[in-house]
């Protein structure tokens, strides 16, 4: 059976914890501490945490006055208000001036549970990581959670942190050494390489076990920094296999796909398949019947995995 | 020089900024003349005379800050910090030129900017959050943002303006420079912001008005914003284009190159405002 656990309920543990060993951490939020797990710090630091309302804007600029002032603030919103309803804040307050923000999106992708497309998320990334000076975190699982919050923390720069709602298989152990900007082999293969970022790694496990029982030999990589980009772990799985499938909770469009096409495209051309949302607006729906319809399922990363391949067999290299 | 400034009349010291700022923009061939002229006794009365800060120290902790949330005024704010004694007067001659440290809007690589600005409605937020975090650290320090009057139709003003009462942020003072003109023409005709008093004081902040060509009167009514638990906004009714007669009251001169003949006469005028 496999551990489940909740980014979120990590998140806010984690969370309280930095709170506990670092003072200049504080806690910005815009009237969601309970559905992002934010109220443990709040409960324990009330004087560290501020309550600005249904005001992503106000509490976006307020967050880079607080970060001025030397402190290291978490604002907590759903990814879509935190990082598109406050584009220009971050843009303008955050991200020009470096300020160490580290901007909190709970909800992310489609699972929002049954909000449908207002709340749902699919373009974060891709704004996020098109602001300079950005640096874009998707954690996959409870456990990287955990180490990503305290590294966020530690990085004296603008952070976006995509985090998800509801269990997901625990992929890591506690043993793992998480680095900002480094790409995590989860298992070695051969055949074709899947890269993963966010809470796509549990079903790229999932997907890489049915494959290995068709004898198929997955190379998956974890990306959860999706900018700045592994390059030399992405160039180097692409390498060995010579077939890439990215798969993100994400529009296919200017994700990770997106990250990963653009500089393989110019450092080492691969054929690649994106599993994603296909460009596409969602809906409320309950979460197993949203991963099936818009393509972001365990099946699907196995498809894709197997389309590349059936295509090198059909077109061998010279 | 910066203490000899000093010691001049905070009336002169506006006038002088004034003549900077005509300088600089004729200078650099673009820029925002009319709301620059229009918050040159505003930035007198902060810099000369009612903030604590220290040119030798730009980054001391414990310093008040300022935020220029209309950004397009940076030349009078730059005019001020280099009269204070942050940088050098040359350094005007780089404004708006490539890797210098005087950006078309302000930014913080600038000694004595303590925050990038320059799109509108961002900066009592920001202001907001700074203030709460001199509380946080136990610092006495004042926070003071420098609005324009067309910036108000920003909403984030009001997210603000909302949320800087409930946190008690008395250290947090607002300056409206109301000079009722912005690009497109006269504020009350592109969107009227009046009854701009009452809707402050319905978010609970306390109102003060000020003839903002008044460097005495701004200085007293900052002086007035500590004798209360909430925060203050001043609102400072100003001139567009203030102090050079062809410029007052018009969008025209909202940005606008200043040419080497209107320079002249620019100047000339400040000078016999001056002898007067």
């Amino acid at each position: 059976m496999v551990e489940m656990m909740a980014m979120r309920d990590a998140y806010g543990q984690a969370l309280a914890d930095l709170g506990a060993q670092d003072e200049r951490v504080v806690a910005v939020d815009a009237d969601l501490a309970s559905s992002g797990k934010m109220d443990l710090f709040a409960a324990a630091y009330p004087e560290r945490f501020f309550q600005m309302g249904i005001a992503e804007q106000n509490m976006t600029g307020v967050a880079a006055g607080l970060a001025a002032m030397g402190f290291i603030p978490f604002t907590n919103s759903f990814a879509c208000f935190a990082t598109l309803r406050t584009a220009d804040q971050i843009r303008v307050s955050i991200a020009q001036p470096k300020l160490p923000v580290v901007i909190g999106g709970a909800y992310s992708g489609l699972l929002g549970g049954k909000t449908g497309k207002t709340h749902q998320a699919i373009e974060d990334i891709a704004v996020m990581r098109a602001f300079p000076n950005m640096t874009v975190v998707a954690p996959g699982d409870g456990v990287e959670v955990r180490k990503a919050v305290f590294a966020v923390a530690d990085y004296g720069g603008p952070v976006y942190l995509r985090l998800t709602r509801d269990p997901s298989p625990v992929v890591f152990d506690e043993s793992y050494d998480f680095k900002i900007g480094r790409a995590v082999l989860v298992r070695e293969g051969s055949d074709v390489t899947v890269i993963t970022t966010g809470i796509m790694v549990g079903r790229a496990v999932e997907a890489a076990d049915a494959l290995a029982a068709e004898g198929v030999s997955v190379h998956l990589l974890h990306a959860a920094t999706v900018k700045p980009l592994d390059v030399a772990a992405v160039v180097a799985a692409a390498e060995r296999t010579g077939l890439v499938v990215t798969a993100e909770e994400h529009n296919i469009i200017g994700g990770l796909g997106g990250a990963v096409a653009e500089m393989l495209g110019e450092q080492l051309p691969t054929p690649m398949k994106r599993v994603g949302v296909a460009d596409v607006y969602s809906e409320s729906a309950p979460d197993v019947d949203l991963l099936q319809k818009y393509g972001l399922t365990a099946g699907h990363i196995a498809q894709a995995a197997c389309s590349l391949l059936e295509r090198r067999a059909a077109h061998p290299q010279s | 020089m910066a203490n000899a400034e000093r010691d001049k009349p905070l009336a002169e010291i506006a006038n002088d900024l004034r003549r900077l700022v005509i300088a600089t923009l004729c200078h650099t061939q673009a820029g925002h003349p009319g709301g620059s002229l229009s918050a040159a006794e505003i930035l007198t009365a902060l810099f000369f005379s009612v903030m604590r800060i220290d040119p030798q120290r730009p980054e001391w902790e414990e310093r008040d800050r300022f935020i220029l949330s209309k950004g397009h005024a940076a030349p009078v704010y730059y005019a001020a910090l280099t009269r204070r004694g942050f940088f050098p007067e040359e350094l005007l001659q780089t404004y708006d030129e490539l890797d210098s440290l005087l950006q078309a809007h302000p930014d913080m690589r600038c000694p004595g900017v303590d925050m990038s600005s320059g799109s509108l409605g961002q900066g009592l937020s920001v202001g907001l959050g700074m203030a709460l975090g001199a509380r946080l650290n136990g610092f006495d320090s004042r926070v003071f943002v420098l609005l324009g009057d067309g910036e108000l139709q920003e909403g984030q003003v009001w997210e603000a303006a909302m949320a800087a009462p409930k946190f008690d942020a008395a250290n947090l003072v607002a300056i409206v420079d109301d000079n009722r003109v912005q690009l497109m023409g006269d504020t009350a005709n592109v969107m009227p912001v009046e009854p701009l008093a009452a809707k402050w004081r319905a978010f609970n902040w306390q109102v003060l008005e000020v003839d903002g060509h008044d460097v005495n009167a701004l200085v007293g009514a900052c002086a007035a914003a500590r004798e209360t638990s909430r925060p203050t906004v001043i609102l400072a009714h100003t001139v567009k284009g203030k102090g050079v007669s062809f410029m007052e009251n018009t969008h025209t001169w909202h940005c606008a190159p200043v040419s080497e003949d209107l320079k002249k006469k620019a100047l000339a005028e400040l000078c016999t405002r001056e002898a007067r």
